[in-house]
């Protein structure tokens, strides 16, 4: 391996889409940081907020509308044009499918997802505009959600970090 | 490829000190690795779990992922105590087995 400049000791990761393919990917970015030993603070605002949502975040869903990349049955298939992908229940059969391929590769579901980077040590917080513009109280969260901060919190929480957004 | 003196013996070891030879490893060097990395002393619980790495990695050929970990060994958060700063990664290669391939 070349020289190695600096180590990445700190990030914070913000996810601020609520698709599945909108929060996994900070996710598996915050575990696989805990797990390089790097400190992680995540931080959920807008509709990536459903992440930590209890009552929201098992059902969690792949857009098959406004998703012009998207194939079926599998990633090497056919395009999917947003008329079918309007047809109801396209889009749980296209989130079931993927979860079916992410279960496999031992990624666990957001919830135990979320206990799992907490339990390594990751802090996880909420966007304060966006849970008052959703009129949401702290009943609403995940227990693993620590605190809602504002944006400055999240600045002075972020102190010495690379900043990740998702 | 390079050599190191891990306890008193010549074990082959990748740029990264990873062992080459899974064959050459013992829990003398075991615990010479365990001091490079910052853990001073192994326990019964860390036994465990590089035993289980171990049997999983014969097993299946790949190491096992934090979450499997979780679930047929110890808890999660008890992993990143016994291993502080990368638990997978310097149990792998205390256990004397490569580097972690996957992303979970």
């Amino acid at each position: 391996m070349s020289e190695n400049p600096a180590k990445i000791k700190k990030v914070s990761i913000i996810i601020s889409k609520g698709s599945l393919d909108g929060i996994y990917p900070g996710l598996i970015m915050a575990n696989g940081a805990r797990m390089e030993g790097i400190e992680v603070n995540l931080f959920f605002t807008f509709f990536g907020l459903y992440g930590i949502l209890k009552k929201y975040n098992k059902g969690i869903k792949i857009a098959t509308v406004g998703n012009p990349t998207m194939r079926v049955p599998d990633a090497k298939g056919l395009p999917l044009p947003t008329l079918v992908g309007l047809i109801p229940g396209m889009s749980a059969f296209a989130t079931w499918m993927m979860k079916r391929e992410i279960e496999k590769l031992d990624i666990p579901p957001i919830p135990e997802m979320l206990e799992m980077i907490h339990d390594a040590g990751g802090r996880i917080f909420a966007c304060k505009a966006t849970v008052d513009m959703f009129h949401l109280t702290k009943e609403d969260f995940s227990p693993q959600v620590e605190k809602v901060l504002t944006v400055g919190e999240f600045y002075e929480i972020s102190a010495g970090a690379q900043i990740i957004f998702t | 490829m390079a050599t190191k003196i891990l306890a008193g013996v010549n074990v082959d070891v990748n740029e990264e000190g990873y062992l080459n030879d899974n064959s050459q490893w013992n829990k003398e060097i075991a615990a010479a690795i365990a001091k490079e990395e910052g853990i001073a002393e192994l326990t019964a619980e860390h036994w465990k779990v590089i035993e289980f790495l171990q049997t999983d990695y014969k097993e299946k050929g790949a190491l096992p992922t934090i979450r499997r970990i979780n679930v047929a060994c110890v808890p999660t958060k008890e992993f990143y105590t016994l291993f502080p700063g990368g638990p997978l990664k310097k149990a792998a290669k205390i256990a004397g087995l490569p580097k972690p391939a996957s992303c979970v």
